[in-house]
């Protein structure tokens, strides 16, 4: 009921094609899940193509995890964790954090755009950033087209 | 154990409950599609919809299908599982399905309520999220809590007024207590010091009372010149060696352990001339010359505040320094205990009217000050406010500190007797020099906006506390960490304040930032309460969702060790990883570092999480 943002509502009528990008988003439960939770308690508007997977801590995000998603046709993967210094689970983050840095190093190296991955520090109590960073990575996806592996099931 | 009960082993039958939720979701998704589709699914037995799922009918449904479709597994598809997991649990288990066979799946913050204007793309979400709930569910298993017993005894580390308070509680509790002590005595920091602030006895008899109660307690068993030498363990269960000065290192068992080893102050190497001159000292060691009575004379000092703090050696206010600075301030213009050393006929001193009020009655004083300015300067202002000892006491400063109720009383009674309080800024420090062996304090005035010099017989240098030197080695050996200057940190700054992370463990006083004695006494207290909490169960409640280690997949090579937050891992005597499941959160760092895939997460196993994202991305 309150969101105003510019393309809350999926692609501009330019970009409008049949492209709907699959987005996976790994969200910590005690900061950004919460914050997606916000983002829903305060119907802040956003594009259907992300699909939230629950996990207690960011750090479970295992970078096979992430491999595994694009493998199966993922066109973006988003991993988002408390901010730095507070982790429920004192610094979880900093290791995800590590961790991905690493594996867009490893995407570039395999010729696979690292802007498909994107790490993101949401609180419980920002629901707005959360819908700012999906409506964001969701342009940044939509730009990028769609993954070059494809479903390979 | 749960490897082994007869659900996993079954077939999955899963049930799916699909929720309107009023029309917060069937306003904005076509629930009765996605419940037709969820039907569809592989091991799906029953799909069903309900207006509100977490109603009574809803929960009622929820049983009467676990019963009638002999469901093994249930999805619910609906709100969040952060306030309503808990209610669903509750309703398998009182159908007799293990409550982690329980899946919850968002289709209403996550989906209905943001995609409002979209619902074909939300209906096509929501099959989607249903159908990554199915096929996590198929993998799930029951699990069980377990509990681990607890050793009601406690161990307190550092004997100081935080330790021997919280030794102390805890004793008085009923529960035996190992007090260890670095020093041949008792009593801390607090010990050395002169003077306290809001009470005219001296820091040693303020704090007898409280040495004497420990050594009486015969729930208190003390380690003086002792350190810890080994901790192995976890909450309820440690194994402590206590090493002592080249006595034979005694063995303990204890539940819990409390960390008060207090904070030193701060050497101000390098700062105003520190060391330059035997009369600029800390404020310390001002202390220490009063405790030996060995001031010098005195016609001036200057106290200069935050000296190494806010940025200068450390980053952080040391918050106690501006009441220290004031009590001592007062002490000197009262001449207290005559620790100037001035005898009578020099004069100057005015003993009797100033020495009598204040042994008079503390709380009478401070009460008459609070109810009437007014009426003080009127009558009583002349007595009161009669710079005494005819000592020119200047205190530089960035800014007084003086929280509270008390603290502002005192600082307004530092300014009835004539202490000057004068205000620098970082950019420009007050310079100490030594001219002709006399010491002088050059300073910009911020008011007057001029350079000024004033000659002293005395330079206090407020320093802050710091840590203790060895806060690293105890932190590594009990497995809590240490904040950014070095202090112990908590699990939560605002909510766990004496908790560390690790349970089992807790911290109070200076050796988690600095603070004074009352707030020492009451993290003291608080910190034994909690640590007395287990120790009253008698046992503690192992989480159920713990990371687990594949024996014939672990190398051994340690990764897992070193990622954990809580020491919840450790390598077994054959050198493969195992897991304490009493220490173990459940966060799963180390299942994502195992480089063997040896660890499997309970509850978000590789394979229940790799179903979801997998489910995610079928084309439909």
């Amino acid at each position: 009921m309150s969101s105003t943002a510019p393309n809350a509502g999926g692609q501009t009528k330019a970009e409008e094609e049949d492209f709907e990008p699959k987005i996976i988003v790994f969200c910590c439960n005690w900061c950004s899940y919460a914050g997606a939770d916000l983002a829903g308690v305060s119907r802040l508007q956003m594009p259907p193509y992300f699909r939230v997977i629950r996990v207690m801590c960011s750090a479970r995000v295992d970078p096979e995890f992430v491999l595994r998603a694009f493998q199966k046709g993922a066109d973006g993967v988003l991993v988002a964790g408390c901010h730095p210094a507070d982790c429920h689970y004192i610094g979880g983050n900093y290791r995800t954090r590590r961790r991905i840095a690493l594996l867009r190093i490893l995407l570039q190296q395999f010729g696979f755009d690292p802007g498909r991955l994107k790490l993101a520090w949401i609180s419980a109590g920002e629901g707005e950033k959360f819908q700012k960073t999906i409506i964001e990575f969701t342009d940044v996806v939509n730009e990028l087209g769609p993954s070059p592996i494809g479903s390979s099931d | 154990m749960p490897e082994n009960t007869n659900t996993e082993k079954e077939k999955p039958r899963i049930g799916v409950f699909i929720c309107h939720c009023g029309s917060n979701i069937g306003g904005f998704v076509d629930v009765k599609a996605v419940t037709e589709y969820a039907s569809t699914l592989p091991d799906v037995a029953y799909a069903t919809d309900n207006l509100y799922t977490c109603a009574e009918d809803g929960l009622n449904n929820i049983k009467e299908s676990i019963k009638e479709h002999n469901l093994n597994r249930v999805v619910v598809s609906s709100c969040t599982p952060r306030t309503h997991a808990p209610l669903f649990q509750r309703t398998c288990e009182a159908a007799g399905v293990n409550k982690y066979m329980f899946t919850f799946v968002n289709i209403r913050e996550h989906c209905s309520w943001v995609h409002m204007k979209q619902k074909e793309k939300a209906t096509q979400k929501a099959k989607d999220l249903v159908r990554m709930g199915v096929a996590r569910a198929r993998f799930l298993e029951p699990q069980e809590e377990t509990k681990v017993d607890v050793t009601p005894v406690a161990l307190v580390v550092g004997g100081g007024v935080s330790g021997m308070t919280a030794a102390l509680s805890l004793a008085n509790m009923g529960f035996p207590v190992h007090l260890v002590e670095k020093e041949k005595a008792l009593g801390g920091f607090v010990k050395n010091l002169h003077g306290l602030m809001m009470t005219t006895k001296s820091a040693n008899e303020t704090i007898k009372p409280l040495i004497d109660k420990v050594d009486a307690h015969k729930n208190i068993t003390q380690h003086l010149s002792s350190h810890l030498a080994s901790v192995e363990g976890f909450i309820g269960n440690y194994d402590v060696s206590i090493g002592g000065d080249g006595a034979e290192a005694k063995d303990v068992k204890v539940g819990t352990i409390i960390v008060a080893t207090g904070a030193v102050p701060l050497v101000p190497e390098g700062l105003f001339g520190y060391k330059e001159h035997p009369n600029i000292i800390t404020s310390t060691e001002f202390e220490e010359l009063c405790n030996k009575k060995e001031l010098p004379k005195l016609k001036s000092v200057a106290f200069i505040q935050c000296a190494g703090a806010r940025g200068q050696k450390v980053s952080y206010c040391s918050r106690i320094c501006c009441n220290v600075a004031i009590k001592s301030a007062i002490s000197i213009a009262e001449n207290r205990d005559n620790m100037l050393g001035v005898t009578e006929e020099e004069g100057g001193v005015v003993e009797e009217p100033v020495a009598e009020k204040k042994a008079e009655d503390e709380g009478l004083d401070r009460r008459r000050r609070r109810r009437g300015r007014g009426r003080r300067e009127e009558g009583e202002a002349g007595e009161e406010s009669a710079p005494s000892s005819g000592v020119d006491i200047t205190v530089f400063n960035r800014d007084v500190m003086a929280y509270g109720v008390e603290n502002e009383l005192e600082f307004n009674k530092a300014r009835e007797k004539r202490v000057k309080f004068i205000r620098y800024v970082p950019d420009n420090l007050p310079k100490v020099s030594v001219k002709d062996g006399k010491l002088e304090v050059e300073y910009f005035h911020e008011t007057l906006k001029m350079e000024r010099t004033m000659p002293v017989d005395m330079v206090i240098l407020s320093t802050p506390l710091v840590a203790q030197p060895d806060a690293a080695t105890l932190s590594q050996l009990l497995k809590v960490p240490l904040g950014q200057e070095g202090f112990f940190q908590e699990a939560h700054v605002k909510l766990r304040p004496v908790d560390f992370a690790t349970d089992g463990v807790y911290v109070c006083g200076t050796c988690r930032g600095p603070a004074d004695i009352a707030e020492a006494v009451y993290q003291a207290a608080a910190a034994a309460s909690r640590a007395a909490i287990p120790l009253a169960n008698g046992f503690v409640q192992a989480e159920a969702l713990t990371s687990r280690v594949d024996e014939t997949k672990c190398t051994g090579c340690g990764t897992c060790v070193e990622v954990c937050p809580y020491g919840a891992l450790r390598k077994s005597e054959e050198g493969i990883s195992e897991v304490i499941a009493a220490a173990c959160k459940g966060c799963g760092c180390c299942g994502a570092t195992c480089p063997e895939g040896a660890i499997t997460m309970t509850h978000y196993t590789d394979l229940q999480l790799l179903a979801e994202a997998k489910a995610a991305l079928e084309e439909v």
